[in-house]
């Protein structure tokens, strides 16, 4: 990053105007969760009260929401699920792309072009097919179920193929030299060289899954089975009115990213601009 | 391509020709690399073929099917498209979904790229103040679409509507109205996405070399003119970009709009049902397979078009 030349000598009053309009939008963009945890920490009576900091802080709320458990269980849900498809997609789509990086052999330009292809083809299309596919292999509500669609993306391959493209060959040929197998050679040489890449598609594969809301309301039908934001969904409907309920689960079901992004900032940040590049 | 190419040339005659030893050893540590190749592709290979592109094909049939998962499917041919392009609700449903492109994507694009570029020059507190807009889009979208529909409660339980009153101004019914409910819905959609689009308008203007300002500066231009001559034009990449993928998203819009209007999905009166809402129900609460698999094909063909306009407007990059 190269420095601007702008004058930074002495702060204009143009700086000041724009500085205070864009705290004042960041603070405008949060409102939406400070409301929604000073609500979640009120009672009933006081959610009319427009005070951000509730006038008797209490965990009531929470105790009431945790008390029973599922919050517990689709948290649990959500963190398995997020987190195995990540391993599996760090995996195969690397893996992939190393192999269509860094291996002349017959075909590997039409695998590319058969992978990327898949990019093109919406979601929404191909749930009913797996639905089906899900309801046969009695797959239905299971966390297989959830999770087998989202195993390897085309997305990820591309990713990590750009990157593999940048390691020299004379690392792996001076590996092979020593007589490593190639799996080694990837797996020990090559994929040290491309961490940067891993963390921004692990922290991506990771958020959509941990957000992800569509498959998983279709393939499962058990509350035991349900994810965060399904459980959360249900959870809403079931307390209707109760708003200080609501915005508990919905606080619980955003403190976990929350958490993530405060101590991951730099990298989550440098991971979006990575990928929305190469994508 | 060393290994196809390697056949033709070799002779007729019974292999191991003269300058053997190398050779075959050659040969066979090719063979052995194909060997690994392929054993690393095998499961993938299975994988695509298996979950993504005969679920493709299959989508396609079944939108020549009538089926409601409990007889066998009935191939009916174009019937399903017949069915949906007579169909007033599929033309409202349309309607609605560009209706979400159309306001969110200008919206929150001309939003993203406005705070960006201050953003970008701002040094004190920078990390704090993207963190600020960056928040929301790491959230649950099911968890901010209840924040939001509370929010927008009548009063006194919704906030803005409180506000509102404690000001004197009556009520405003944002999600009860088939006017204002896909706006308020959109509006949501476009705070939840902002701070993806602004990450990505900062890389871009970081890309753009200084050296391009300082000839810019040197010419005597103002800062509008940079804007306009030199900004605006090295950024088309990111735009292009970012506009395909909003568009993509804002027409693909569920989670926001289920969650919002949960006791009836897509209300009032299918005001702010998009496509893939009515896939949803069309296929998990009537069960019609195939019918909704036709709708399926329907968005598939639109974002189809969408990502080839991408390509055409990116191909002399």
């Amino acid at each position: 990053m190269t420095a601007r030349t702008l004058s930074y000598g002495k702060i204009a009053p143009g700086k000041i105007i724009t500085w205070t309009l864009l705290f004042i939008g960041g603070v405008a963009m949060v409102t939406p969760l400070l409301f929604m945890f000073s609500t979640s920490l009120k009672t009933a009576g006081q959610i009319y009260d427009l005070r951000l900091i509730p006038a008797e802080p209490t965990l009531q709320n929470y105790v009431k929401v945790l008390s029973d458990g599922r919050f517990l269980r689709w948290f649990l849900n959500s963190m398995f699920i997020a987190c195995a498809v990540t391993c599996s997609n760090l995996f195969f789509d690397s893996l992939v792309g190393y192999t269509l990086a860094k291996f002349e052999f017959r075909g590997r330009k039409f695998i590319f072009i058969a992978i990327l292809s898949t990019l093109m083809i919406p979601t929404e299309m191909l749930v009913i097919p797996w639905y089906l596919m899900s309801a046969n292999l009695g797959w239905l509500d299971t966390y297989w179920g959830i999770m087998f669609p989202g195993m390897m993306t085309a997305f990820g391959t591309f990713l990590m193929k750009q990157f593999f493209e940048g390691v020299p060959d004379d690392f792996l040929e001076a590996a092979r030299i020593d007589g490593l197998n190639e799996f080694t050679i990837w797996w020990r040489i090559a994929m040290p060289l491309v961490t940067p890449a891993l963390s921004a598609l692990a922290i991506f594969t990771f958020l959509g899954n941990w957000t992800a809301f569509f498959w998983p309301l279709i393939v499962t039908t058990s509350a035991e089975h349900y994810t965060l934001p399904i459980g959360l969904t249900s959870f809403a409907v079931e307390q209707s009115i109760q708003w200080e309920m609501i915005m508990t689960g919905a606080a619980l079901a955003t403190l976990p990213t929350l958490v993530v992004f405060l101590l991951l900032q730099r990298y989550i940040v440098r991971g979006v601009m990575l990928a929305g590049l190469k994508g | 391509m060393a290994d196809a190419s390697a056949a033709p040339h070799t002779p007729p005659a019974p292999r191991a020709p003269e300058p053997a030893p190398t050779a075959r050893r050659g040969l066979r540590m090719r063979t052995k690399r194909l060997l690994w190749v392929w054993s690393f592709l095998a499961l993938p290979v299975l994988f695509y073929s298996v979950i993504r592109f005969y679920p493709t094909i299959e989508a396609f049939w079944l939108s020549l099917t009538n089926w409601d998962l409990l007889s066998d499917p009935e191939y009916i041919g174009l019937e399903n498209y017949r069915r949906l392009f007579a169909d007033p609700l599929f033309w409202q449903v349309f309607g609605n979904t560009f209706k979400y492109l159309l306001i969110g994507t200008p919206v929150s694009l001309v939003l993203a790229f406005t705070i960006a570029y201050f953003l970008d020059r701002i040094r004190f507190g920078h990390t704090f103040l993207r963190a600020l807009y960056f928040l929301p889009f790491i959230t649950t979208a099911s968890a901010m679409a209840w924040v939001w529909r509370w929010f927008y409660q009548p009063a006194p339980t919704g906030i803005i509507n409180n506000a509102l009153g404690q000001l004197g101004i009556s009520p405003i019914p944002f999600l009860k109205s088939t006017e204002l409910a896909l706006p308020s819905i959109t509006f949501t959609a476009i705070w939840a996405g902002l701070g993806f689009q602004i990450i990505i308008f900062m890389a871009g203007l970081r890309a753009i070399p200084s050296t391009y300002y300082e000839a810019a500066r040197i010419d005597g231009l103002n800062e509008r003119q940079i804007l306009r001559k030199i900004t605006l034009p090295l950024l088309k990449p990111t735009t292009v970009f970012l506009v395909v993928f909003s568009s993509i998203g804002f027409l693909r819009i569920f989670d926001q709009v289920f969650n919002m209007s949960s006791i009836d999905p897509g209300g009032p009166l299918n005001s702010t049902k998009p496509l893939v809402l009515m896939i949803y129900q069309t296929a998990f609460s009537s069960y019609e397979m195939g019918y909704a698999a036709a709708q399926t094909t329907v968005l598939f063909s639109i974002l189809l078009v969408i990502s080839l306009v991408q390509l055409w407007l990116m191909r002399d990059r």
